[in-house]
């Protein structure tokens, strides 16, 4: 590639209002590149920052580095290939993105999912919002300088994700689920990590919060930084726990509730002011409630089938496909593509780690989805990012993003 | 009483009359196309007459074999939070000169949702504040969602730009 990228520009608005205050009172502005591979970040944002001192004045943030095309790729794949785009999404709680993902092919297809199938993935989807949140709050703490809390937590996301390498292998690009369940029962290994976790996990959690949430300099560093009212989250479309720190009790889970989320007693925590530390506390508490979630789906987890019963959709198992001829049809046509699909324009939304993750498929009854898009929470609030830095100091401006909990992959897809 | 999808259907005909057509519920979603030019006027009756506070998402579909004037269709999907319902419209737009009015006066959300319709297929949003590229960079001159641009040729015996969606001339030097 002879093509150099064109080097960032400073902006004509910027230039003027430089001279603007030069003329005014002789103050001098400076511009400030933040990222795109800056430590702090957590991931590829560059924000270029137009500063007095130490404050913020105006901010201009570029993304799409590492923007990866999943909607093109998509209308190219038979609908199980899609899976594995969309946990490199939310790569902190890929689960949430696979079965939201599968959930919206059966919603097109029809399909019902047996009972054991929905409370497995209720229970994968809350560890992956245990391990989503746990990384938001201690990187948090991380980047206002308490780095001991990290390191208390960490080894159990550590745990989580050997939970899901029992079910399908991988740890972070999970894979998991198929059309109409899971490609296999947790295994007794899993359910005893499952227990292992349950029992030792609040007792480390415990320790962090007794840790950060009344840490003085934490506190100093969280309370009333970026804060945002109600009316000005819902406009900017959050969704999540950030929206729910700043007061509004919206949840998918309970809105619209999927996978049998309906048969489970959890509450949404909701905070006041919308600042850095209600969007810590909100985490926290979401954590303590999916906590409470696994245990009641592990008490109540009924016996029977993992998957549904739909060999038009569900790989036939390998011995089945050498020994019967019934297996060995439906496995090629599931292959070969020749599996008819409905026509129809389906939006399933299930709650990601970071507010409402959306699916929408057009499907033209070919192999490939015609159109699919992807409702990225990230993407839709990471603007009000510019509006919640100004005014403010550089240093709140990190941590501002470390607490929106801002990924990079489902920023960009 | 709470809302259902038979009274924001007769107050959107009785609004919008012979403009708003072709209602459906499939898939437990009410879904209906409106006039092009009606769809801020739209969202704004949705918004303030039936509570419908929340643009959940925007996004365009592209039909290269449809009609000149029905090439392209924009999706807006909104969420009255109270009631608990959802709706979503189309409208659909020339495939020449798309063009279509900014939701960004409504709801501030839709600036970059808009942003990313224009980079990948190349919507005109008339009065949108700041209509750049947002995900690709801003030398590109197409716009690589449309249908026209292939992903890839399966049977192809190198690595070519073109069979990756990118034109030869795809950057423009200035």
């Amino acid at each position: 590639m002879s093509q150099i990228l064109a080097p960032l520009t400073i902006d004509e608005k910027y230039a003027d209002m430089i001279r603007q205050r030069e003329n005014e009172d002789g103050s001098e502005l400076s511009i400030l590149n933040l990222g795109p591979t800056h430590p702090a970040t957590h991931g590829i944002f560059q924000n270029v920052l137009l500063m007095d001192g130490e404050r913020i004045i105006d901010a201009e943030p570029t993304i799409g580095y590492i923007h990866r095309a999943f909607e093109k790729i998509a209308e190219n794949r038979p609908f199980y290939q899609i899976n594995v785009l969309t946990d490199r999404m939310n790569y902190c709680s890929s689960p949430i993105n696979n079965f939201g993902w599968w959930m919206t092919v059966e919603k097109l297809l029809g399909v019902e999912v047996p009972k054991r199938a929905q409370y497995l993935r209720v229970i994968l989807m809350e560890l992956a919002r245990i391990s989503d949140h746990l990384i938001c709050n201690s990187i948090l703490a991380v980047d206002t300088g308490a780095f001991t809390g990290f390191l208390y937590v960490m080894q159990y996301r550590e745990r989580i994700y050997e939970i899901y390498e029992e079910l399908c292998g991988a740890r972070l690009t999970t894979n998991m689920g198929r059309i109409g369940g899971l490609e296999r029962d947790l295994s007794d290994t899993g359910f005893r990590k499952l227990r292992a976790f349950m029992k030792d996990f609040p007792v480390a959690f415990k320790e962090f919060e007794a840790l950060v949430s009344r840490n003085r300099i934490f506190i100093d560093r969280c309370i009333d930084v970026g804060s945002i009212t109600a009316e000005k989250a819902i406009a900017y479309g959050f969704t999540g726990p950030n929206l729910r720190a700043a007061g509004v009790d919206y949840d998918v889970r309970i809105a619209t509730p999927y996978s049998s989320y309906q048969d489970f007693q959890f509450e949404i925590p909701v905070g006041k002011t919308g600042d850095t530390y209600d969007r810590y506390c909100v985490r926290n508490e979401e954590i303590w409630q999916s906590m409470s979630i696994i245990q009641q789906a592990l008490d109540k987890l009924p016996e029977g089938p993992y998957h549904a019963d739909v060999p038009d959709y569900y790989l036939p198992p390998k011995e089945d496909v050498y020994t019967s001829m019934e297996a060995l049809i439906y496995h090629f046509k599931i292959v070969m593509g020749e599996v008819p699909v409905p026509k129809g324009e389906v939006y399933n939304c299930v709650e990601g780690g970071n507010g409402e993750l959306g699916f929408y498929l057009v499907s033209d009854g070919s192999r490939v989805p015609y159109r699919l898009h992807f409702r990225r929470p990230c993407f839709i609030y990471y603007q009000a990012y510019t509006d919640m830095i100004k005014g403010g100091l550089l240093s709140d401006a990190i941590v501002i993003l470390s607490s929106l909990n801002v990924i990079a992959g489902e920023l960009d897809a | 009483m709470a809302l259902d999808y038979t009274t924001v259907e007769e107050k959107l005909k009785a609004k919008f009359g012979e403009e708003v057509k072709d209602f459906t519920n499939d898939y437990g979603m009410l879904a209906f196309e409106i006039a092009s030019n009606k769809n801020v006027e739209a969202i704004q009756f949705m918004r303030d007459e039936l509570g419908f506070n929340f643009l959940t998402t925007l996004f365009t579909i592209h039909y290269p074999d449809n009609d000149l004037e029905r090439q392209f269709a924009i999706v807006y999907q909104m969420h009255n939070w109270v009631d608990n319902v959802r709706v979503r419209f189309k409208i659909f737009i020339n495939g020449e000169n798309p063009e279509a009015e900014t939701a960004t006066g409504l709801f501030p959300c839709a600036n970059w949702m808009e942003r990313e319709s224009y980079d990948f297929y190349g919507i005109i949003f008339n009065g949108h504040p700041d209509l750049k590229r947002i995900l690709n960079m801003d030398e590109m001159v197409s716009f690589p969602m449309r249908k026209e641009f292939p992903l890839e040729d399966g049977n192809r015996t190198d690595k070519d730009d073109r069979y990756f969606g990118r034109i030869p001339q795809n950057t423009n030097a200035n």
